[in-house]
């Protein structure tokens, strides 16, 4: 029988450029989206300038989006919390209907403008009542949406640069997570001392990796 | 077109821990060992090399080295009462998948099991008097001692290079160890591993309450070791990234790091990937297996002829396979009657947070171990007087703190917004002076008549075939352990002068999408009647001699520790009845 031992599984960079699951509008709202779920103060920048919207824009696009790998066999049937998610629904549908969704109520109840288009105050309330269970979707669960953006944008804010999101290292930084440097056999015993080094991705340091002039 | 290939001396059903123990006692015995594994083969070298290892979206957030859903999953629900639905993706457990099994990804956390353990049933009545237990609880003796297992707990200990401090070596008390363990023939190969700050303010805050704190038994290396197989394992760096992931420094005791590279140089073992079994074959009397029927990935069928069949899946896979396979008589919770499926039990884990003042404080919490830490033992099974206290078991806590990986580890004092700037601030100010335990509490999940396993009516996997389903839910039994457990370990907290803590007991109705452990067990348990267990104390099946079945499904209750040390244990131990008794005169070992 031919099989084939010891495949690689290196893994993927995810590079900058054109957005590869969202439209452009589609992006613009995420980017305010993730920078008020994470918002620029002056020692951090916010969701935005981190990558996180290129981040979920890149896990939409990939496995993730598709629900690849999980159970995806009927029937479906709501069942009690307990029993866990049972939406046919894979996280890049959901992402699409969401954001529809959120655009009609936001020009709904906004004279016609969109998310993008009200004050961060405002659209802090918007998300507020969302996350409250108060605005319903038409296609999807409002709430659930906002639930799935509360995982993946921590997750874009501090999952390993090369997955697009925690652009250089700021997430890791903040708290002072050193990334992958996989050895502290010097620092087990430094107690109460701050580990000082600066962190690691999988990608290297920018400083350590020369530039094309 | 079902292909046959040419037959074996043993087949074995799936290559984790115990598949690799019974590859290498029963090739070392000279027979002819075919493995047959569902997932891929798995490699320290080319599968989690330090340079991408440490990758915590991709192994801890998207579960990439465990059991795909879409490959086959389970269908759960608290009640009898309710609908089960399939489990979509995973949650409160982790299916391993892959050669090495779930030894590749666990923590190594190695403990063994008490003495009491074993003898559960007859220990609480003689002590407590049978009244003292819930009617409905159907927690059994296990047919098996612990000091029949000792040089079996010893021999994988020493195959793994275990981490720790004895407490009790030949009946003699040694300071400094756990004083409630079993005694051990001799101490651990290697010393403990070096402990962390958190660790170290635990232990000695839980020393001044006047509990006895130890190391808890690592299967990271605390120096460079070789085995009795000649397998090195090199000392473990403290990277953080342990359970979830694979370990690239060769640190972690795995099947890969301690068994494999010799098992694959004996001729007479081979083992086939990416292949599922689908059906233990009997033959017409039903009371011999005939070997074991797979797909690969091209969804050929194959089938193996074997003499002796060793099915060594996880847990409920175990299971699935003897229902499929027509093997035993299903159990009936209604009837209370047949063995397939009953005494199914998980975990009753809770957990402490506290948070300590950010300017005094600084925990480095991503140096860290999967199996590092300080722990107490004072509140495991009987190691107190449970009288007074109206319920039964117990479990081991500690500051056992295994990564500060920020996406899962970055906690924020409660009343914190769940996003916005004072996330976002909290999570700054207390990610260094903040402790979460990756298992504070490890309490144990004692049997009852309406928590089981048995056949889906409904979901299929890709093949068509039923998938397993679980009813279990949380007794009250258990409920009650939980909050005098978690209350107790958060004394500890506040004796190390935290500002704030957080106690996360454990709540009823069981919920599958909250992690636990991956610490399913029973459902196929030893025993000594036929009529309440599936295997004779040597994991042999009552009902198919040729058949034996090694993993927790073995456990007809879960005590609270960390079962691997004694799944491996209990195969050493089925191994040698094979090799010793078996072979010479092949048939059932116990006339019940």
């Amino acid at each position: 029988m031919p099989w084939t031992p010891f495949p690689t599984s290196a893994p993927d960079f995810e590079r900058p450029g054109p957005w590869q699951f969202f439209t452009t509008d589609e992006a613009t709202a995420v980017e305010a989206i993730v920078d008020r779920i994470i918002p620029p103060d002056p020692d951090t920048p916010g969701g935005k300038d981190a990558g996180c919207a290129v981040f979920i824009d890149r896990q939409l696009k990939g496995p993730y989006g598709s629900a690849a790998g999980l159970y995806r066999l009927g029937p479906y049937t709501k069942g009690t919390k307990e029993q866990g998610p049972q939406s046919a629904n894979t996280p890049a549908e959901l992402y699409r209907k969401g954001l529809a969704g959120l655009d009609r109520y936001c020009k709904a109840n906004n004279g016609g403008k969109g998310f993008t288009q009200l004050s961060a105050e405002q659209q802090d309330g918007v998300l507020k009542k969302i996350e409250a269970g108060e605005v319903k979707f038409d296609e999807v669960d409002a709430q659930g949406f906002f639930d799935a953006l509360l995982k993946d944008v921590p997750e874009g804010f501090f999952s390993d640069p090369i997955h697009g999101g925690n652009k250089n290292m700021v997430g890791w930084s903040m708290i002072g997570f050193p990334g992958i440097r996989y050895d502290y056999r010097d620092w087990i015993h430094r107690h109460n001392e701050r580990y000082p080094h600066p962190p690691v991705s999988i990608a290297g340091r920018a400083d350590w990796t020369p530039h094309k002039s | 077109m079902v292909r046959k290939l040419p037959a074996k001396d043993v087949v074995i059903v799936g290559l984790g821990w115990t598949g690799s123990i019974m590859a290498y006692e029963l090739a070392d015995a000279g027979l002819d060992v075919m493995a047959i594994e569902r997932g891929p083969w798995r490699n320290t070298a080319t599968d989690h090399p330090p340079g991408y290892a440490a990758d915590e979206l991709r192994y801890r957030i998207r579960h990439e080295l465990f059991l795909r859903p879409e490959q086959t999953t389970f269908t759960f629900r608290n009640k009898m009462s309710q609908t089960a639905l399939p489990i979509r993706t995973w949650g409160a457990f982790m299916p391993p998948n892959g050669v090495g099994g779930g030894g590749v990804h666990w923590n190594a956390e190695t403990w063994r099991f008490l003495p009491t353990d074993f003898v559960l049933r007859t220990h609480l009545t003689q002590r407590y008097g049978a009244g003292f237990l819930p009617d409905d609880m159907t927690i059994q003796d296990w047919g098996v001692t612990y000091d029949d297992l000792e040089p079996h707990y010893d021999r994988f200990e020493y195959l793994c290079g275990t981490s720790g401090q004895a407490g009790n070596v030949k009946g003699q008390i040694v300071e400094g160890g756990n004083p409630f363990e079993g005694p051990r023939s001799r101490h651990y190969p290697n010393p403990p591993q070096d402990q962390p700050f958190g660790a170290t303010l635990f232990a000695k805050a839980a020393r001044d309450l006047g509990y006895k704190p130890f190391p808890q038994p690592s299967g990271n290396m605390s120096r460079a070791y070789q085995n009795p197989l000649g397998v090195r394992l090199g000392p473990c760096t403290f990277c953080g990234f342990c359970e979830w992931f694979g370990c690239g420094n060769y640190s972690k005791a795995t099947p890969q790091t301690t068994i494999l590279p010799v098992l694959l140089r004996k001729p007479n073992f081979a083992a086939r990937d990416n292949s599922e079994v689908t059906r233990i074959n009997l033959d017409a009397s039903g009371k011999r297996a005939t070997g074991v029927t797979f797909v690969d990935t091209g969804g050929n069928e194959w089938e193996q002829p074997a003499d002796l069949v060793i099915l060594s899946a996880y847990t409920i896979f175990n299971v699935q396979l003897l229902l499929l396979s027509g093997i035993g008589k299903p159990y009936d919770p209604v009837g209370n009657s047949g063995v397939i499926g009953r005494n199914f039990t998980h975990q009753t884990i809770s957990d402490v947070v506290s948070f300590f003042d950010p300017a005094k404080f600084a925990f480095n919490p991503f140096i860290a171990s999967g199996s590092i830490g300080m722990c107490i033992d004072e509140f495991n099974g009987d190691n107190f007087d449970h009288g007074p206290h109206g319920f039964v078991g117990g479990g081991y806590m500690g500051q056992v703190q295994t990564n500060g990986r920020p996406i899962e580890t970055a906690p924020v004092p409660p009343g914190t917004p769940r996003w916005g700037a004072q996330w976002k601030k909290a999570v700054k100010e207390n990610y260094q002076s903040a402790l979460k335990p990756g298992t504070g509490v490890h309490g144990s999940m004692y049997s009852y008549r309406d928590v089981y396993v048995d056949l889906d009516p409904t979901y299929k996997d890709r093949f068509g075939r039923p998938l397993a389903r679980m009813t279990i839910d949380f007794h009250d039994n258990e409920l009650k352990q939980n909050a005098f457990l978690t209350d107790k370990f958060a004394e500890i907290f506040q004796a190390m002068g935290a500002r704030q803590i957080v106690k996360e007991y454990r709540k009823g109705p069981y919920d599958v999408t909250k992690y636990q452990t991956t610490h399913l067990c029973g459902g196929a348990i030893m025993g000594t009647d036929p009529g309440t267990s599936a295997l004779n104390r040597y994991l042999q099946s009552w009902d198919v001699p040729n058949l034996f079945v090694t993993g927790a499904s073995a456990f007809p209750q879960n005590p609270g520790y960390n079962p691997t040390g004694t799944v491996a244990a209990l195969a050493y131990w089925a191994a040698d009845a094979i090799r010793n008794r078996y072979l010479k005169n092949p048939g059932q070992l116990i006339n019940a």
